[in-house]
């Protein structure tokens, strides 16, 4: 068995990671385990992006709490961690002049839940602010404070983070059961080791409810619900200006129209039941989506779309809102489950509520007085000025490289995030953008194996999309 | 920042740039030509199977032995200058910006500009193709780039969506290679590439084309596991067990850095509506090759690369005589013309390239212009994966009035 660690977690997406760096302000030995082969490549890759106010949760839950503390937190946690954040405000559109009762209760909620900064308006006001939307709409509830981010980008802006103030983080593991003696987890069993701690903290994600069950815990079950979306051409991003909501039903948020951080169009998604292993994009979906979206938007371009895919939202049905709680049944196993939509703009203050049940649980948290709280990003060719890619270029040529057309990614780029812990083309996707752009990887993919191959020192038939068996190639030609 | 100041701008050295910066060279223009890859000659260099250059040299050649001829040629002329590994990012009025390794940050002032980026090739997400996102699903041309320039094998057992002559090419390359190529399947009812490549790389390695056919869903998290394929016509799905898909399903030419400088695009096309010199609705801004139009042959690639050069020629020294303009349109059974539109007067012999909306047999070219119809050829097959290329008859030229081209003929 390893050294004891004061604490593990279970789990690299967005509340995982949130949860590291938080904890990594105080003196305690800590591991993160993930089952694939990077942070936020579950539910986190595959969302809306979407930092919300909280004008939407029930009053008095735990939703409602954490999200209109989560957002409020965003600003300054984005600049610390260098993370992209963009206060762009939402639109919940209403068709109808039924639907401005609708808005009332809405803006209503908020005042309650303590969001400001709502106003309701109509439609000439509206068409001003989106000229693109289709003249059927009648008027809206304008959310001015609501963002858009990176959520992928803030889970590794947390990791490293998390990193330099000593978290130690464990990939391609996957926790296959606990030993436990007296009703305590003595130590976690993973699929190469057994690593003892004093705490386990569960933030698996759409299988947090198996690993309690692995303790023995079964208080809570997930619901994995799936998501579509449609990702559109960069020359088409200023579509919309805003967030654009349909009108909430109790269950979702609806079909969302929005710009993203990048300057891409986002559509999506569509919300069915499903299974856990199921991210299957599916042609009734997608026509759902982008049907739902053409009523809206009817000069929706669909010849732009560059990619569609799909995400998981991780729901305790049974309980209707998160699950941050002591295990009732296990004596040093926390549970962070059910973290469904607002979970992103809530993922600041989920972390912050986690330490304050450590703290009751009689955790001693002494502060770190050598923790770093900045981070930042790799430099961007992208989105410097003219001026800065000079300054850059002559400090390192390889920002001179262009290896993604699309996007305009520098070798420089690349090498850092390999540097920073990218392993996997998905790993430098996620990172630094080359192969998210309209050609797919097309170009640039046939580069960045051989590249990859060449900086990790692994022979080019290891190298994969995004871990595990997803080889890009089987060996040498003859 | 370093400047540059020249005659002739050319964003592009692939053939298209390659032929332009030599005409243009040889006429006595200064000219700077930029390449974003470390190497001269595009896509040619990653295609090593012969079939280059028999109608421009009466031989077959391979796509590097094509390249080579022109690389030597352009490093021979002192006027032209060549920046390598250097990617134009912005262009402003006349003004290119760009960045390499070695300058940093550049500009490049030019009286003309010819555009020569190429295309690129349509993805699974321009598709839609439903399912997972695994790995071993690849556009054609970049599993093209891993075997030929990387030597690495994307894998084993390849089905191919979409019979571009790329697609067909790799089909044939794979089996070369010892990988099981279980069929090319194409969505409409005939190919889309030449019918040489149908010959000489499905054919003759007995690789299946499957007209009529389909992709409709993706297996596999991690690794394509599978994909599964549904025949239109009797609306049947079936699986193909295969790691590997290639997508053979179009090029798109690459003109977002036109759009910047406000050049209008055909939506025919998807590239630049030009007059016979391959100027654009810019002044002085030019474009050849694939991103002007999606050629099927190199050499005639090269061909309107030395037009677009010479139109460049006579717009830096200012010898243009300003007439009217004609504009020529698809008529019937056309599914696009290029040139689009013609400048008067015409000085030299004029031909406009075009292709058929569906495989015709028996096909009449007819051109209607000022009301009269005028008979302007017969071809005995009309196929869209082959353009055809007509010369334009003087008294219609003459008339100086908008002309539409279409075809009539027996649907196959």
């Amino acid at each position: 068995m390893d050294k004891e660690l004061d604490i593990v977690i279970i789990g690299g997406g967005i509340i995982g990671t949130a949860i590291a760096r938080e904890l990594s302000k105080y003196e305690l030995d800590i591991a993160l385990i993930e089952k694939e082969s990077d942070v936020g490549w579950g539910t986190t890759k595959a969302n809306s992006a979407i930092v919300h106010t909280g004008y939407d949760p029930k009053p008095g839950s735990l939703m409602a709490k954490l999200n209109v503390e989560g957002a409020r937190s965003f600003p300054s946690i984005s600049e610390e961690l260098d993370v992209p954040y963009k206060k762009i405000g939402s639109l919940v559109l209403t068709p109808n002049n039924e639907g401005f009762k609708r808005l009332e209760e809405l803006k209503e909620r908020g005042k309650i839940n303590g969001v400001t900064n709502l106003e309701i308006i109509t439609q000439s006001r509206l068409i001003d602010m989106e000229p693109n939307l289709s003249e059927d709409i009648k008027g809206a509830l304008w959310v001015k404070d609501t963002a858009i981010t990176s959520p992928v980008e803030l889970a590794i802006a947390f990791r490293e983070n998390a990193e330099k103030n000593g978290v130690k983080f464990i990939f391609d593991t996957s926790v296959i059961g606990f030993e436990i003696e007296e009703g305590r987890v003595m130590a976690v069993k993973t699929d190469k080791s057994i690593i003892g701690a004093e705490w386990i903290i569960n933030a698996a994600g759409i299988f947090s409810d198996e690993i309690a069950r692995l303790a023995g815990d079964d208080a809570f079950t997930i619901t994995p619900v799936k998501g579509e979306y449609a990702l559109f051409d960069k020359e088409v991003g200023n579509l919309v200006n805003h967030i654009i909501f349909p009108l909430p039903t109790e269950s979702t948020k609806g079909i969302l129209v929005l710009p993203t951080v990048d300057g891409n169009l986002l559509v999506g998604p569509n919300e069915h039941i499903t299974t856990k292993e199921d991210t299957e994009v599916i042609q009734e979906g997608l026509e759902e989506v982008l049907n739902f979206a053409k009523r809206e938007y009817p000069c929706l371009p669909l010849n732009m779309i560059i990619t569609v895919f799909a995400g998981l939202r991780a729901k305790a049905l049974d309980r209707g809102d998160f699950v941050i709680e002591p295990s009732q049944s296990v004596k040093n196993l926390i549970n962070v489950g059910g973290i469904q939509s607002p979970g992103l703009s809530s993922a600041p203050s989920i972390a912050k509520y986690v330490i304050e049940i450590l703290k009751d649980k009689g955790v001693k948290l002494s502060p770190k007085s050598s923790f770093v709280p900045e981070r930042k990003s790799i430099p961007r060719f992208s989105h410097l000025s003219w001026e800065e890619r000079e300054a850059l270029i002559k400090k390192d040529p390889t920002y001179g490289e262009l290896i993604c057309r699309c996007e305009y990614v520098t070798l420089g780029e690349v090498i850092e995030a390999i540097r920073r812990g990218a392993t996997t083309l998905d790993g430098i996707k996620f990172r630094v953008k080359a192969g998210s752009g309209r050609c797919q990887g097309g170009f640039c993919g046939p580069r960045l194996i051989p590249l990859l191959s060449q900086l990790l020192e692994i022979p080019p038939e290891e190298i994969t999309k995004k871990g595990r068996n997803s080889k890009l190639v089987v060996g040498e030609t003859r | 920042m370093k400047r540059f100041n020249t005659d002739i701008a050319i964003i592009g050295g692939g053939p298209a740039g390659l032929a332009a910066a030599i005409r243009a060279g040889e006429l006595g223009a200064n000219v700077v030509l930029i390449e974003r890859d470390f190497e001269l000659g595009g896509i040619l260099n990653q295609c090593i199977h012969p079939g280059f250059g028999l109608s421009l040299f009466g031989i077959e050649l391979t796509g590097p032995e094509y390249a080579e001829r022109f690389i030597e040629k352009v490093y021979t002329l002192n006027n032209i200058k060549i920046l390598l590994s250097t990617m134009i990012i912005d262009i402003q009025d006349k003004i290119i910006y760009g960045v390499n390794k070695y300058d940093g940050v550049i500009s490049i002032k030019a009286k003309a500009i010819i555009l020569s980026m190429g295309c690129r090739e349509r993805t699974r997400g321009a598709l839609g193709i439903p399912g997972e996102r695994p790995a071993g699903i690849y556009t054609a041309g970049s599993a093209q780039r891993l075997i030929n320039i990387e030597g690495l094998m994307p894998g084993e057992r390849v089905v191919i969506l979409g019979s571009g002559d790329i697609g067909m090419i790799m089909a044939r390359r794979f089996v070369l290679e010892g990988a099981e190529v279980l069929g090319v399947l194409e969505k409409l009812s005939y190919p889309g590439g030449l019918t040489r490549n149908v010959v000489q790389c499905l054919e003759d390695f007995n690789i299946p084309l499957y007209l009529n056919h389909t992709i409709t869903g993706i297996k596999g998290k991690y690794r394509l596991e599978g994909v599964v394929a549904e025949d239109l016509i009797n609306k049947k799905k079936f699986s193909l067990d295969v790691d590997t898909l290639l997508l053979s399903v179009g090029l798109i030419p690459e003109n977002e850095l036109s759009r910047k400088i406000g050049v209008m695009l055909d939506p025919r096309t998807s590239g630049p509506v030009v007059t016979q010199d391959r100027e654009t609705n810019i002044s002085g801004v030019f474009a050849c090759g694939n991103v002007l139009q999606v050629h099927d042959l190199v050499d005639e690639v090269t061909r309107e690369s030395y037009m677009a050069a010479e139109g460049a020629i006579k717009y830096i020294s200012s010898e243009r005589k300003v007439g009217g303009i004609m504009d020529v349109r698809p008529g019937e059974n056309v599914r696009y013309i290029v040139p689009q539109r013609l400048t008067l007067p015409i000085e030299k012999p004029l031909y406009v390239y075009f292709r058929p909306l569906e495989p015709l047999t028996d096909c009449q070219i007819i051109g209607e212009c000022n009301g009269k119809i005028y008979s302007l050829g017969k071809t005995e097959y009309a196929r869209p994966g082959e353009m055809i290329k007509l010369r334009l008859r003087k008294d219609i030229l003459d008339s100086g009035s908008d002309i539409k081209i279409k075809l009539e003929g027996e649907k196959v």
